[in-house]
């Protein structure tokens, strides 16, 4: 049988710096006025080499009908690119890939909701975009309707639904969308963690129905639950590729190391840098799962191989959109060489539960060190205390008082701990 | 492709993605395929431009009719042009009718590209499927305010002659003359936002080279040569002669000015098939 993908050589390069976002007509104008030989030139040379970026380059792989591949690397490593000349949504620079068979792919969820349609409306909508015919919604209108539990609004415009009812709905499309070939990009990491197990039932379920998947995810649970196989890719290159759980773990292992690709080619000892993090008190398999709502410590380690006079340190963290929740930085380190550890202490991280991702970084006279973007994630499973329906709304996860009396006459306390904290 | 999803057993042929030559290729085929994607954009598009107006759909008529009256008043009764005969109203609304829809649609079909840069940049279709709905839709509004035609050419009596079988022709001509500009200025407007502002400026000037205000009996005869160079010109003029029977009808330049519409029309499908494949990244 022929295989499902076949990738040769595949390529992507990007053009950056000699051009902003988008271009005005009238600056380019200018510019040919003003220095008609540059222009002439650079269409003659094309763009200078420290212009580009590969984003991916020489990609080959093979994946064989039915196979569930998992695609596994650091945030801007290009999975997502990979996925986008997959999906033909931009063309490569480079190389080729083979496809047999109808190809969908989940980039976004939700892409083409117009707010103004009802839900109804935006089902078939949605569904005509990714792929389906009217005839193949209309067959599974009633699935996904279930599915989505939004089954009351479903007469009512989009923009009158909250962010929860909106996804669910996005949600429940997708999953109904079934392709020969699916390539998935980190969907599942948003929403609330009941939701998403949902979610990957159902494609645990499209998986074991013989079609082909490509997955990206950062979580490695998911990716080891749902794949047979992994790609790690870095760099815009593949690193590894084999079973699931080999490249895993020695993704991981090399991501708790510091998170630096280079370090193989580099003196270990000579470099600067955080070389890992953990919840404090847990144990070491589990160290980055946050389960309690109590007081939290979290320990950064840090390789120091000169002394700092004038350290600047700083921390952040960020939600799996990539959401600044909160920062900090401290400034005026003295520090000795050697191996440092720098501990936060919190009342309690009251965050709604899904994957998070702190990132420290070091710096002397503006001279950075070291940014890391920690990994493993920083996965929150607490338990939700938000209502049901809304979970997708907000950051926070506090657990809170509600009180309702009656002001005039009759007392009336109806005290009751937040939903679900019981 | 995109059919295949609905019948799972087919044997797939190995569709092959690489860069796209110089010389792109139009898929037909393909375009075909995604029909029914092209019609969920112009059902999108017609139900969603009149939700939450107080009047909906009579927009489309009042744009018109309301230019209808400034101009019969203006150039009608202050400044007096021939119309042939015509009474101003049906003179002018005939005129205006393909006329709105050309800058309407012509308008819609620029922006369409950059409204759909999230569509783009996260999901594959042949991207075509755009600016042709953007055309399409605008097609309602038309019939709508066609509607008011009628009503007006029973209250004036005025009957159209046989040029009235050759007005599908005509409006197929203002459709494809918005889609060949359409085209060309979307993928222009997503590499270049400039676009964006000069295209109102630019439909504003085309309308007064174009007979909307006046007839195009008043360009001197030596020059209607050049004149009908512009195929709106054709379309305003022609719509004018197959409604009321009353103005020239359209020479040999309609079928001249049908070929540069052919024309414009092939070089902004390849010049738009060459950005597609990079349209995500540009846009």
């Amino acid at each position: 049988m022929s295989p499902a993908i076949h990738v040769e050589g595949l390529g992507k390069r990007y053009h950056i710096g000699q051009r902003p976002r988008y271009l005005a007509l009238r600056d380019r104008l200018a510019a040919a006025l003003r220095a008609p030989a540059r222009v002439w030139k650079s269409r003659f040379n094309g763009a200078t080499p420290r212009n580009e970026i590969w984003a991916l380059r020489d990609i080959d792989f093979e994946v064989k009908q039915g196979e569930v591949v998992g695609v596994i690397g650091r945030n801007g490593a290009g999975k997502t690119t990979l996925l986008k000349l997959l999906s033909r949504v931009t063309e490569p620079s480079t190389g080729w890939a083979e496809i047999s068979g109808s190809v969908g792919s989940l980039l976004e969820v939700g892409t083409g909701f117009h707010p103004e349609l009802t839900g109804r409306e935006n089902i078939y909508l949605n569904g005509a975009i990714l792929g389906m015919g009217r005839r193949e919604i209309a067959r599974k209108f009633d699935d996904i309707v279930g599915f989505s539990e939004v089954v009351e609004f479903l007469d009512t415009p989009l923009k009158h639904y909250s962010t929860g009812m909106q996804m669910r709905l996005a949600f429940a499309v997708a999953a109904h969308f079934e392709p020969q070939i699916l390539l998935v990009d980190e969907v599942l990491a948003v929403g609330d963690l009941a939701f998403q197990k949902k979610c990957l039932g159902k494609m645990d379920e499209v998986a074991r129905g013989g079609r082909t998947i490509i997955f990206v995810s950062h979580q490695m649970n998911q990716i080891r639950r749902l794949c047979n196989r992994a790609i790690w890719i870095d760099r815009g290159r593949v690193r590894e590729d084999g079973p699931v759980a080999q490249v895993v773990s020695s993704y991981e292992t090399a991501m708790a190391r510091g998170g630096n690709v280079e370090q193989e080619h580099r003196d270990l000892e000579d470099k600067t840098r955080f070389v890992k993090w953990q919840i404090a008190g847990l144990p070491e398999g589990t160290a980055h799962q946050l389960d309690s709502l109590g007081e939290v410590t979290i320990h950064f380690d840090l390789q120091l191989n000169q002394a700092l006079q004038r350290g600047h340190h700083g921390i952040a963290l960020f939600s799996g959109g990539r959401e600044l929740i909160w920062g900090r930085a401290i400034d005026n380190l003295r520090l000795e060489p050697g191996l440092h550890r720098i501990s936060y202490t919190f009342p309690c991280l009251p965050l709604r539960p899904g994957p998070y991702f702190w990132q420290v970084s070091l710096w002397e006279n503006g001279n950075c060190f070291d940014a890391w973007d920690c990994l493993p994630q920083m996965i929150v499973a607490t338990p939700n205390f938000q209502h049901p329906r809304d979970e997708w709304s907000g950051i926070l996860n506090i657990p809170s008082q509600v009180r309702v009396s009656q002001l005039d006459g009759v007392e009336c306390t109806n005290r009751a701990k937040a939903h679900g904290a019981s | 492709m995109a059919t295949a999803t609905t019948e799972i057993a087919a044997i797939p042929r190995p569709f092959r993605i690489a860069a796209s030559s110089r010389i792109p290729v139009v898929r037909l085929g393909e375009l075909w395929a995604y029909r029914e994607l092209l019609y969920f954009f112009v059902w999108r598009d017609v139900k969603v431009r009149y939700k939450q107006t107080a009047i909906g759909a009579a927009w489309a008529i009042l744009q018109p009719f309301l230019s209808m009256i400034v101009f019969s008043l203006f150039f009608g009764r202050l400044a007096k042009l021939s119309t042939n005969g015509l009474p101003y109203p049906i003179f002018y609304y005939c005129a205006l009718l393909p006329w709105s829809y050309f800058a309407g649609a012509l308008q819609s079909a620029t922006n369409t590209i950059v409204e759909h840069q999230r569509l783009i940049t996260k999901i594959y279709f042949p991207r075509l499927v755009l600016p042709i709905s953007a055309v399409l839709s605008g097609l309602v509004d038309f019939a709508i305010a066609f509607v008011m035609l009628i009503a007006m050419m029973l209250y004036y009596k005025v009957t159209p002659g046989k040029g009235l079988l050759l007005l599908p022709g005509l409006i197929l001509l203002a459709l494809l003359t918005a889609l060949a500009f359409g085209l060309w200025l979307s993928a222009l407007n997503a590499v270049y936002r400039d676009v964006r502002y000069a295209v109102p400026f630019m439909i504003q000037f085309w309308m007064f080279v174009s007979p909307v205000a006046y007839s195009a009996s008043l360009v001197p005869e030596r020059w209607r040569w050049i004149y009908g160079l512009n195929p709106m010109a054709g379309v305003v003029e022609g719509f004018r002669w197959a409604l009321t029977d009353h103005a020239h009808a359209p020479g040999p330049l309609l079928w001249a000015s049908a070929c540069g519409v052919v024309f414009t029309l092939l070089g902004g499908v390849f010049y738009f098939r060459r950005m597609e494949g990079t349209l995500a990244d540009v846009v």
